[in-house]
């Protein structure tokens, strides 16, 4: 178990993280979630040990996490770190020996993912050769390549396309299913809710949003309403309970405190013309965050 | 293996198989046999066998004939041959190349030997100086011959003045000594100097390869920058000491194949006592981790490779200082500038090394002299794990002192 209690860093007059504590168990795949500066960043490298909190501590499975826990911990930044000049597959074994890991063991391991990834014809090219999306790839495997515990995931989508993206994701939910720890931030929401049972959402340094993603939704109460129709929607806004409205290409989406407000919109559409499309939805992990942190999340 | 061998391991071997560090090695090498052997080249690309053939015109009809004699016995690289022309002819046949140049001999008022020597040009200085060597010892001769002085009595007026000198000071170094040092700390001086620079800017720049590739991130979360930074700086430490090797192998063996008494000689490895290779070397790594730190410091606090220089120049100039500063000293050993300037940690290394090289200075002034270097390795040690620590987090424009400020309190309460 990942355990952070009130741990707040400050660099100077700047607070970036501010009494976050958060209680991650082992096999889980949490989210963490917050626009940029929210001090996501700072907080993982806390849970790495780069960087010491001023106040509070961090634990993993009841231990400081130092440079001796290392080998168990994997970590991917959210800005691409390999040595360009570096042969592929010469660099993960570095990495992964650097975090204790056998020779031998690390170059099979690498082979193995490679394979996995369909670019065993990438190990020994140099990093520089390699499109930005296949790097990432190669980024991914470094910091799993060892086995961890405890995988910390920066921005672990970012630069992939669809397909790729799509094979990143196979090989988190199988690493979580064999046991492993992941904590992971994500620009793209979606990812995030296909994703993960548990939620930290970040907004100046504090955690605003902090839980299981269905309570989370649950507990928001409001839901959406999204109404298609060939006639202008817009007497729609004046009906109590609505809280907020979006146009989009095709209709509108219609923020809603409560359930039967949605009665409410579907009795007043009654009659006017024809409803292409009526829809009650759970909240999107968005429109909490926008609430909670009074910004937009991209 | 534990971490810090493995970086060090992998700085060394990684570094130790780059094109440009195999480059470099081997035509530094090759340049210092070529050095060594300079003088066998260029006498084999010399036209030793062609003498230089000059015209003489001898006013005097009785000074040809001992002139030629004279320069046959010196061994001159100069062919006369008696020539009864006009100066216009003669002009023409320099013009043509037929001769280097022509020489008037006449005798002057006092009936003494004067000579005028005409050529194309006359910066070969060589050859008009060798004929008037020979016309000098032909003007001695006559002259000794009207005083009636005997061949003995000649040489005991040629011989030059006996003239030694011998340094008071126990252990103090015979002038010949001195000279054959100087040219030998001027060599070791020079290869400190070239090195420590070298090494130095290839220190910063690799730390800011890994921070501008952000490899440093991943570094830092498995092995302490601490760890990192002197493992590095040992690694290629052993990398610059694996070079000196090659170089020292190089110039050991163009050495030995010398013949006896060239020129390359004379610089005199055999001068070069054990201490003083000793203690150039000592001075050599001592002076590597200094400015290792200090550029391992530096490197760390820029985000991109292109701000490498900018960041070294300081450091740069510093050593070109001592290296210039060293250089007054090789003339001037004990000036007291020299003696408080080689106290300097910055430039200790080399100043010191001319110190102990020219002089006899007590163990006391060598103990101080390293003392102070130590002290100061350390003190950067821990000034540039600190700021080290703390840069390698900071990105951004950063090149000031101010960010060397806040990398070290960034890395306070880690």
């Amino acid at each position: 178990m990942l355990v952070l209690e009130n741990v707040t860093k400050r660099f100077n007059d700047f607070t970036a993280v501010n009494d976050l504590s958060l209680q991650i168990p082992e096999r889980e795949l949490f989210g963490f979630l917050g626009a940029n500066g929210a001090g996501k960043t700072t907080t993982f490298r806390m849970i790495l040990g780069i960087l010491q909190p001023n106040a509070g501590a961090i634990h993993w499975n009841g231990k400081p996490i130092n440079y001796k826990v290392s080998p168990l911990i994997g970590y991917l930044p959210e800005e691409r770190g390999l040595y360009p000049k570096m042969k592929v597959k010469d660099q993960i074994v570095y990495l992964a020996r650097l975090r204790g890991m056998d020779k031998k063991e690390a170059a099979a391991e690498t082979d193995r993912w490679l394979e996995r990834f369909h670019v065993p014809d990438y190990a020994g090219k140099r990093v520089e050769e390699l499109s930005k999306g296949n790097q990432q790839k190669i980024q991914f495997i470094s910091s799993v390549v060892h086995k961890p515990q405890l995988l910390i995931l920066d921005e672990p989508f970012s630069g992939l396309d669809p397909v790729n993206v799509e094979l990143l994701k196979e090989a988190v939910v199988e690493l979580r299913e064999s046991g492993t720890t992941i904590v992971f931030s994500s620009h793209r929401m979606e990812h995030v809710e296909e994703l993960c049972e548990n939620v930290c959402m970040m907004h100046r340094g504090r955690p605003v949003v902090h839980g299981s993603l269905r309570e989370i939704k649950r507990s928001f109460g409001k839901k959406n309403v999204t109404v298609q129709a060939d006639f202008n929607l817009d007497f729609l806004r004046e009906i109590p309970g609505v809280l907020r409205t979006k146009n989009t290409a095709e209709g509108m989406v219609l923020q809603v405190a409560k359930e039967e407000t949605s009665q409410h919109i579907f009795a007043a559409l009654q009659e006017k013309g024809f409803v292409t499309r009526f829809e009650l939805e759970e909240p999107s992990l968005n429109d909490i965050f926008i609430e909670k942190a009074g910004a937009s999340y991209e | 293996m534990n971490n810090f061998w493995m970086i060090l391991s992998q700085s060394y071997i990684n570094k130790l198989k780059t094109k440009p560090f195999i480059i470099t090695t081997l035509l530094v090498a090759a340049v210092i046999i070529a050095a060594a052997n300079f003088e066998q080249i260029f006498s084999n690309f010399g036209d030793d066998n062609e003498q230089a053939k000059v015209a003489v015109v001898d006013q005097t009809g009785a000074l040809y004939e001992p002139l030629k004699e004279q320069l046959a016995a010196a061994g001159a690289n100069v062919k006369v041959v008696k020539s009864d022309q006009t100066e216009a002819q003669l002009k023409k046949d320099v013009e043509k190349e037929a001769y280097k140049g022509y020489l008037l001999l006449e005798r002057n008022s006092e009936g003494m030997p004067s000579a005028t020597y005409k050529a194309e040009n006359i910066a070969n200085s060589s050859l008009s100086s060798e004929i008037r060597q020979a016309l000098q010892a032909l003007k001695t001769r006559e002259v000794a011959g009207k005083l009636q002085l005997t061949d003995e009595q000649i040489q005991l007026w040629n011989a030059p003045v006996s003239f030694d000198t011998i340094a008071l000071a126990k252990g103090a170094k015979s002038e010949e000594e001195l000279i054959q040092a100087q040219a030998l700390v001027y060599v070791l001086l020079f290869l400190i100097y070239l090195s420590v620079i070298m090494y130095a800017n290839m220190i910063a720049s690799e730390v800011a390869i890994e921070k501008s590739s952000r490899v440093m991130e991943i570094l830092i979360s498995s092995v302490s920058p601490i760890k990192q930074m002197f493992a590095k700086i040992l690694g290629i430490g052993l990398l610059g000491l694996t070079q000196l090797v090659i170089w020292f192998a190089a110039a050991y063996i163009a050495m030995v194949n010398q013949p006896d008494g060239s020129l390359v000689q004379s610089i005199g490895l055999q001068s070069a006592s054990g201490s003083m290779i000793i203690y150039a070397i000592l001075l050599f790594i001592l002076g590597y981790f200094l400015y290792a730190t200090i550029a391992a410091l530096l490197g760390s606090l820029v985000s991109r490779l292109e701000d490498v220089q900018q960041m070294m120049t300081p450091l740069t100039l510093l050593v070109m200082a001592g290296f210039f500063i060293s250089m007054y000293g090789l003339g001037n050993p004990e000036s007291p500038f020299i003696t408080v300037t080689s106290y300097v940690p910055f430039f200790t290394p080399m100043i010191l090394f001319v110190r102990i090289s020219l002089l006899s200075i007590p163990p006391w002034e060598i103990a101080l002299g390293f003392g102070v270097l130590i002290a100061a390795i350390i003190v950067f040690g821990i000034i540039g794990a600190r700021i080290y620590k703390g840069g390698v987090l900071m990105y951004g424009k950063s090149n000031s002192l101010k960010d060397m400020k806040k990398a070290f309190e960034l890395s306070k309460d880690n």
